[in-house]
């Protein structure tokens, strides 16, 4: 049993504050990824959790158990770190096996271990390598491999497959998860590639300069996005916002065009994904004004009273930048968002 | 300018300047240690290596070489290991162990005399406590032993911080993160310090060592102020023959030998702490 619970944790660095109150409990064998920017503070957060970091406010618990005062080693984790951190004077083998040999593990079962996690991570042919010569992408693989061969309760992983090319990212992801399931590994997984997050994760938690902004399923976090930042940053292209003013009983005024909304009296955005527009008779006034074709799709940016938007549209549809487009928004995919607060509205 | 013949312009002034002040007066010591005034022969080096002295002064030199150099290498890795953790008052506490560099050898040994002879510190002290009736002669041939433990302890006191500043150098250029994997995965501090500090140091104690044993086969004036001829060592009959003896030929044979020992021990220590290929930062 390895439940993660970080409460109300903070963090400060001289003045600039990296973290606000992060509260979020990860289930025991959940695979929980963080998700945001560069600079939001993905990495601090783990490494608050791995203990190589100080909250300077806030509580860690692992599988019951308050552990901020407790040493790395002592936390029941293992952690891919984003620089890799690959010892350079120690070959591959040496590399994967060094946590097992602090155990002081018996020498065949550091070379079982070994063996079997460098052959899931495809680095079994470079064991006897130094890491000077080694590719950023198979280093990244050691690294991955000296995590998962300690076998841990726990697995704290920084951007892990960021260096790979696609291809190999894509089998990697795949192994990863497997391995992870089937060993009830609870996992904290760290990426800016929300592809990544999407097929991976239990649930994401997106975050957004030091907060967790929401923290939810993928489809929900797609959905059902908490704030306009969620909305704005999942999804290729994200989703589309215009500003939509009342008209009362419910009914909104959207670049010209009435609309079903909630009850509200300030003005709100409108906010829709390019896949939920429908080309009609009646909708949204468009002028198509870049096309894209993306071989099943057309990607259109087009202006809608003066603000951009994008649709996905089906190839078969002949449209040439100029042309003058009617959307119609599938009713039951529009979103509302509080200009103010930047939360969803219901 | 041609860019494959460009650095060796760059570099011809300085390698210039070392064949005419070093290379040249070199090759003058080495023909003066090969002849005796009529061509090439052997006998400065068996006048040299037969003479009574030579063994014990090979002995000595040896004997207080290892004796300092791997306390000095202790000490030092202790003390740069210290300063490195230290966050405030780092400089501070670097520059004061690093004073005793900046005084001669001659003027360390005169120290430590200060401290050792007869009307010194230590007889003070010890007849201060009661410890002796009478103030005694420490530096005398009846002592041997406090003679080579006062050579020793002033070399240490002198010449530790030589090393302490290349590894200090040489600890700040690890990065923090594998200290960091390794505190993760499972390392004590002593694990760190054996399994990552000291491999990814090695350049730095190459450099350390092989000038701190150079200079431990070249001590001279630290032993010509506490021991003067109770402690005969090579540099030491160097001098002798030059300046007492007048015997240009024996001094340079002597000369040679010192630095075909070093070259020795040079080329033994780079040999144990090489780096594989592909294993460096
Ligand atoms: N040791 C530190 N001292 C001062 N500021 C720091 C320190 N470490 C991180 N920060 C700051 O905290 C913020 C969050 O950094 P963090 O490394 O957690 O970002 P990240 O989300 O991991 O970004 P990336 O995706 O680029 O890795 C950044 O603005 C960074 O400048
Ligand atoms: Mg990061």
């Amino acid at each position: 049993m390895a439940e993660i619970q970080i409460k109300n944790v903070a963090k400060t660095f001289g003045t600039y504050q990296a973290l606000h109150d992060i509260n979020l409990t990860i289930a025991d064998q959940e695979f929980m990824v963080l998700l945001g920017a560069s600079g939001c503070g993905k990495t601090t957060l783990l490494r608050i959790v791995a203990g190589l970091e100080t909250a300077t406010t806030g509580e860690i618990w692992i599988g019951g158990r308050r552990v901020d005062h407790l040493a790395p080693k002592d936390r029941g984790i293992a952690m891919v770190f984003q620089n890799y951190a690959v010892f350079p004077h120690m070959t591959v083998f040496e590399n994967i096996g060094f946590g097992l040999r602090m155990q002081k593990l018996a020498n065949d079962e550091v070379k079982r271990r070994v063996e079997r996690t460098a052959t899931l991570m495809h680095i079994e042919q470079l064991l006897n390598r130094y890491s000077g010569e080694l590719s950023g992408g198979q280093r990244q693989r050691v690294a991955v491999a000296r995590a998962l061969a300690m076998e841990p309760d726990v697995i704290l992983m920084d951007e892990p497959l960021s260096n790979l090319d696609a291809l190999l990212r894509m089998e990697m992801r795949a192994e990863l998860k497997g391995v992870l399931a089937e060993s009830k590994t609870t996992a904290i997984y760290v990426t800016h590639d929300q592809v990544e997050a999407m097929s991976m994760a239990d649930r994401i938690s997106v975050m957004h300069q030091g907060k967790i902004v929401q923290a939810a399923s993928p489809i929900e976090v797609y959905r059902n996005p908490a704030a306009e930042f969620v909305a704005g940053f999942i999804g290729n292209p994200p989703m589309n916002f215009l500003s939509a003013t009342p008209a009362g009983n419910g009914k909104w005024t959207v670049a010209g065009e009435t609309l079903d909304g909630p009850n509200a009296t300030a003005p709100l955005q409108f906010a829709i994904r390019p896949e939920d527009m429908q080309l009609a008779d009646t909708g949204l006034k468009a002028t198509a004004k870049v096309v894209e074709p993306l071989g099943a799709h057309l990607l259109v940016t087009c202006d809608v009273n003066g603000t951009m938007i994008r649709a996905i549209l089906d190839s078969d549809h002949k449209v040439k930048p100029g042309d003058v487009l009617t959307l119609a928004p599938q009713p039951d995919r529009v979103r509302w968002f509080d200009p103010q607060t930047t939360l969803a509205v219901a | 300018m041609n860019a494959r013949i460009l650095p060796y312009v760059l570099i011809l002034p300085v390698t210039l300047f070392l064949c005419l002040f070093f290379l040249y007066p070199f090759i003058l010591v080495a023909q003066q240690a090969f002849s005796t005034g009529s061509g090439f022969t052997l006998d400065n080096f068996r006048d040299v290596t037969s003479h009574w002295k030579f063994p014990i002064s090979m002995k000595n030199t040896l004997l207080l070489a290892a004796a300092v150099v791997p306390i000095q290498l202790a000490l030092a890795l202790l003390m740069a290991t210290m300063v490195s953790r230290m966050e405030k008052g780092r400089d501070l506490v670097l520059y004061i162990w690093t004073i005793p560099l900046g005084i001669s050898d001659l003027a360390a040994g005169l120290i430590w005399l200060a401290i050792f002879e007869q009307s010194g510190f230590l007889n003070t002290m010890m007849s201060g406590l009661g410890v002796v009736d009478k103030p005694v002669n420490l530096l005398s041939y009846q002592h041997p032993g406090i003679v080579f433990l006062a050579i020793a302890l002033a070399e240490i006191w002198r010449a530790t911080a030589i090393m302490l500043v290349i590894l200090v150098a040489g600890i700040g250029l690890i990065p923090k993160e594998y200290y960091e994997a390794a505190e993760v995965f499972g390392a004590s501090p002593w694990k760190r310090f054996l399994r990552i500090t000291l491999p990814m140091l090695r350049p730095s104690l190459q450099t350390a060592l092989v000038l701190r044993v150079i200079l431990a086969f070249e001590i001279f004036a630290v032993v010509a102020a506490l021991g003067g001829t109770l402690f005969p060592v090579l540099m030491g009959e160097t001098y002798a023959y030059q300046f007492d003896l007048l015997n240009g030929g024996a001094a340079a044979a002597i000369a040679l030998i010192i630095l075909a020992i070093s070259i020795g021990f040079t080329l033994l220590i780079l040999r144990l702490l090489r780096v594989p290929k592909g294993a460096s930062i």
